[in-house]
C-alpha cells in the first residue's frame, strides 16, 4: 500500500506508533474487501447509519442561480454528519483485530460522537480526548458522548484545541496499542490512516454519481465540499477524480478573511511541512511552529489537511477555493429560509462558494453540494452573528 | 558517507573502559531560561555529564510527557528556537559532544526559505543540506529525530552523513528484531533504547520490558546502547542483568531546573553510580 500521494503523506511518528500501524495496514488489506466484513458494514451503514443518503434537488435556489442545484445530504445520518461513515467501518476492522476499545480526538465533538455511537453499537469503550477549550464551548456534544457511555477526556496542552487533542490520543495510543484502535477521525494523519478514512468515505461520491446517473443522465458538471482534514470532501471527489469532465471544488476556511488573520486554509495560506505523522500543507511559523487556526465552524479548524488533498492541489485536479465566516454564515441562513435545510456551518462553507462563483457556472449544468452535516449543533454560533 | 570513526561512539567506548555507564543528561533549550541555559551546559559537564542531548522546542511534541511538553511550550513563549540555540553554540565551546533533539518539522523548516529547488523533494534536501552545514558549524555531532522513524530517514540521513553527523536510531519494547537488523544497517553513534511503552517522564522503577529490549537491542547491534524515557534516579539501572551503555535522563532534570535548583545537585548521585 502506498504511503504517499506524490510528494504528500508519509508516516512520521515515534518508532513505537509504527508497529500498530503496520498492524492496521495488514488489516486494511485481509478485511477490507472481505465480503464478511464489507456487508457487516453496508448492513449497518443502510439499517443503522441511514444509507443511502439522498441526493436532494433544490427547486427554489435553482430557479435563483439558474442551474441546477443538488444537495448529498449526509446531515441526515444517524449522529448528524458523514463521520459515522468512518466510525463504523474503523470499529469493524478494530474488532476483527482484536481490540476491545477505541480512543479518538475530536474538536467539535462530530467524530467524537460518531465514534462514541459505533463503539456502543459494536459493544466496545471508548475515550475521546477534546481540547478543553472546545469542551467548554461544545457542552453539549460532550454531554451526548457521556450519555453513550463514553469517557471524554479534556486537554490541558499547548492551545487545547483539536491539534492538541490528536497529540493526547498520539500519546496515549503507544502505551495502549494492544486492546486499543486508533480511530482517527479524518483523512489525514500518518499513514495508512488518509488512505482507510478516504476508502470508508468514498460511499459518498459512489452514491452521488449514481444518483445523478439516474437522474440527469450524466455525471455532474460540478462536485463542492468543504476542506477541513478534508473526509467528508475525499469521499465526495474519489469516485470523480478520473472523470475529467467533472470539475471539483474544495473550499478552505478563510476565517474572518482580514488579511494576516488565523484561518484554516493551509492549502491556500500554507506552506509545506510536517504534523501529526503527515508531511502536508501546514499553517506554521518560518521557525516550522505550528499555528493556531480560526474558523467559525469548528470541524474546519484545523492547521493542515489530508496528504492526498495537497498532492491533487498540486497537480490541478481539485481547485481549492476560500471561503470565509461571514458568507459561510449568509449562505447557513439562506438554504435555511429558501429549502428548509439547516446546515452545518462546515457545509455551508461548501454552499456559500457556489453561491459566491454563480456567474462562472453554467446555465443548466449540474452541481453538487455534499450536505457534509446537519446544523442543529451550530444555532448557538450563528445566533451570535445572524438575527433570527 | 565517511569512514570516520563516530565521536559519539567513542565517547561511549571510553566511558565504558573506565567501568561505568555513561551519563547523557537532556535539557530543553532555553531552560530554565535563555540566559543562565549556558551556564547550564557548562554546570552539566563539570559535573559529569559525558554526552548533552539539547532539546529543539516544538508546539506539538507528541513523544513527550507533560514535563517536557510544558517546558517546550514555555521555552517557545520565551522565543527559543533552533536557530536561537546554534547561533549560540556557534560563540561558545563546550567539551563534552552535544546531541541535538527536535521533531522533524522545525528541522526540515530550518533552512527551507534559504533553500533551491525544481520540486518540493530537491527543496526538501536542500533544506537538510543547510541544515546540516549549520549544525557542523555550531559543532553538533548527533541528533535525534522522534517523529522520524527508520521508513522516512533516509533524506535526514544522507544529509547529516555528509557532516559526520550521526542520525541516532531509536527503537522500543515493540522493535522487532528484523526491525532493529534493518535500522542496524544504517545506525550510527549510539542507539536510544525507550525503556517503557510511552512518552518521556520520570517513572518508578523500570518496566520489565525494559530488560527484553536492552537484551534484544544487544543481539542486534554493535554500537552502544542507551537507556532513556522514564530515568530520574541511577538506582533504576544498577544490578540489571542486561546493562545499558548509556543512560538518558530528562524529565527529572528538566523539572529540578525549572524549579531554579542547580544542575550539579541533580548529577551527585549519578556521579556515585
Amino acid at each position: 500500500m502506498k504511503a504517499y500521494f506524490g510528494d504528500f503523506g508519509g508516516r512520521f511518528v515515534p518508532e513505537l506508533l509504527v508497529p500498530p500501524l503496520e498492524e492496521l495496514e495488514k488489516a486494511m488489506e485481509t478485511y477490507l474487501t472481505n465480503p464478511l466484513y464489507t456487508s457487516e458494514l453496508n448492513s449497518l451503514l443502510c439499517h443503522y447509519a441511514g444509507r443511502p443518503t439522498p441526493s436532494t434537488f433544490c427547486p427554489n435556489l435553482s430557479r435563483e442561480l439558474g442551474f441546477k442545484l443538488y444537495l448529498k445530504r449526509e446531515d441526515l445520518l444517524h449522529s448528524g454528519s458523514h463521520k459515522i461513515n468512518n466510525t463504523l467501518g474503523q470499529g469493524l476492522l478494530a474488532k476483527r483485530m482484536g481490540k476491545t476499545r477505541l480512543v479518538a480526538e475530536t474538536g467539535a465533538g462530530q467524530h467524537g460522537v460518531a465514534t462514541a455511537v459505533a463503539a456502543a453499537r459494536l459493544n466496545m469503550s471508548c475515550l475521546v480526548f477534546m481540547g478543553k477549550v472546545d469542551v467548554e464551548r461544545q457542552a453539549s456534544n460532550v454531554a451526548r458522548m457521556r450519555l453513550l457511555g463514553c469517557e471524554v477526556r479534556p486537554v490541558l496542552d499547548g492551545t487545547q484545541t483539536l491539534k492538541d487533542a490528536i497529540n493526547e490520543a498520539l500519546r496515549y495510543w503507544i502505551s495502549s496499542q494492544a486492546d486499543t484502535h486508533y480511530c482517527f477521525g479524518t483523512a489525514a494523519g500518518p499513514h495508512p490512516f488518509p488512505t482507510l478514512v478516504r476508502h470508508l468515505q468514498s460511499v459518498i461520491g459512489q452514491e452521488i454519481k449514481l444518483q445523478i446517473n439516474d437522474r440527469e443522465k450524466k455525471n455532474p458538471d460540478l462536485v463542492v465540499a468543504c476542506v477541513g482534514g478534508g473526509s467528508n470532501s475525499i469521499g465526495a471527489f474519489y469516485h470523480f477524480l478520473e472523470d475529467k469532465n467533472v470539475t471539483l471544488v474544495g473550499v478552505e476556511a478563510a476565517g474572518t478573511g482580514t488579511p494576516g488573520c488565523y484561518n484554516s486554509a493551509p492549502l491556500n495560506l500554507g506552506s509545506p511541512g510536517i504534523l501529526h505523522g503527515q508531511f502536508s500543507m501546514l499553517l506554521q511559523t518560518p521557525e516550522g511552529q505550528i499555528l493556531p487556526s480560526h474558523s467559525v465552524s469548528a470541524g474546519l479548524d484545523y492547521p493542515s489537511v489530508g496528504p492526498e488533498h495537497a498532492f491533487l492541489n498540486a497537480t490541478g485536479r481539485v481547485h481549492y477555493g476560500l471561503v470565509n465566516d461571514f458568507k459561510a454564515l449568509e449562505a447557513f441562513k439562506i438554504l435555511s429560509q429558501s429549502e428548509g435545510i439547516i446546515p452545518a456551518l462546515e457545509s455551508s462553507h461548501a454552499l456559500a462558494w457556489v453561491l459566491e462563483n454563480r456567474k462562472e457556472i453554467k446555465k443548466d449544468q449540474v452541481v453538487v453540494v455534499n450536505l457534509s452535516g446537519r446544523g442543529d449543533k451550530d444555532l448557538d454560533i450563528a445566533r451570535e452573528h445572524l438575527d433570527f | 558517507m565517511s569512514g570516520k570513526e563516530s565521536v559519539l561512539t567513542e565517547c561511549i567506548l571510553k566511558v565504558k573502559e573506565e567501568g561505568r555507564c555513561a551519563r547523557i543528561p537532556f535539557v530543553t533549550g532555553g531552560v530554565p531560561d535563555k540566559d543562565s541555559f549556558w551556564d547550564t551546559l557548562a554546570e552539566l559537564e563539570e559535573n559529569g555529564a559525558d554526552i548533552i542531548e539539547l532539546g529543539v522546542p516544538f508546539s506539538d511534541p507528541v513523544a513527550d510527557g507533560p514535563v517536557i511538553a510544558a517546558a517546550s511550550h514555555r521555552a517557545l513563549s520565551r522565543g527559543v528556537s533552533l536557530a536561537w540555540l546554534l547561533d549560540g553554540l556557534m560563540e561558545r565551546k563546550y567539551k563534552v559532544p552535544l546531541v541535538i533533539m527536535s521533531y522533524a518539522n522545525p528541522l526540515l523548516q530550518y533552512g527551507w526559505s534559504k533553500a533551491n529547488g525544481t520540486s518540493l523533494e530537491e527543496i526538501r534536501d536542500a533544506s537538510l543540506e543547510i541544515l546540516a552545514e549549520h549544525l557542523f558549524k555550531a559543532g553538533i555531532k548527533g541528533v535525534i529525530i522522534p517523529d522520524v522513524p527508520l521508513d522516512e530517514a533516509g533524506p535526514y540521513q544522507k544529509a547529516l552523513a555528509a557532516k559526520d553527523i550521526d542520525l541516532i536510531a531509536l527503537v522500543g519494547p515493540n522493535t522487532s528484531l528484523e526491525r532493529m537488523e534493518e535500522y542496524a544497517k544504517t545506525a550510527k553513534g549510539y542507539v536510544y533504547v525507550v525503556s517503557v511503552m510511552g512518552i518521556t517522564g520520570a517513572r518508578e522503577g523500570l518496566p520489565p520490558e525494559a530488560i527484553d529490549t536492552l537484551t534484544r537491542a544487544r543481539s542486534v547491534f554493535s554500537l552502544p546502547l542507551a537507556l532513556g524515557f522514564g530515568l530520574k534516579e541511577p538506582g533504576q539501572v544498577r544490578g540489571l542483568s542486561s546493562t545499558p551503555d548509556a543512560v538518558i535522563f530528562g524529565s527529572a532534570l528538566v523539572k529540578h531546573l525549572e524549579e531554579g535548583k542547580s544542575a550539579a545537585d541533580f548529577m551527585k548521585p549519578w556521579l556515585v553510580g
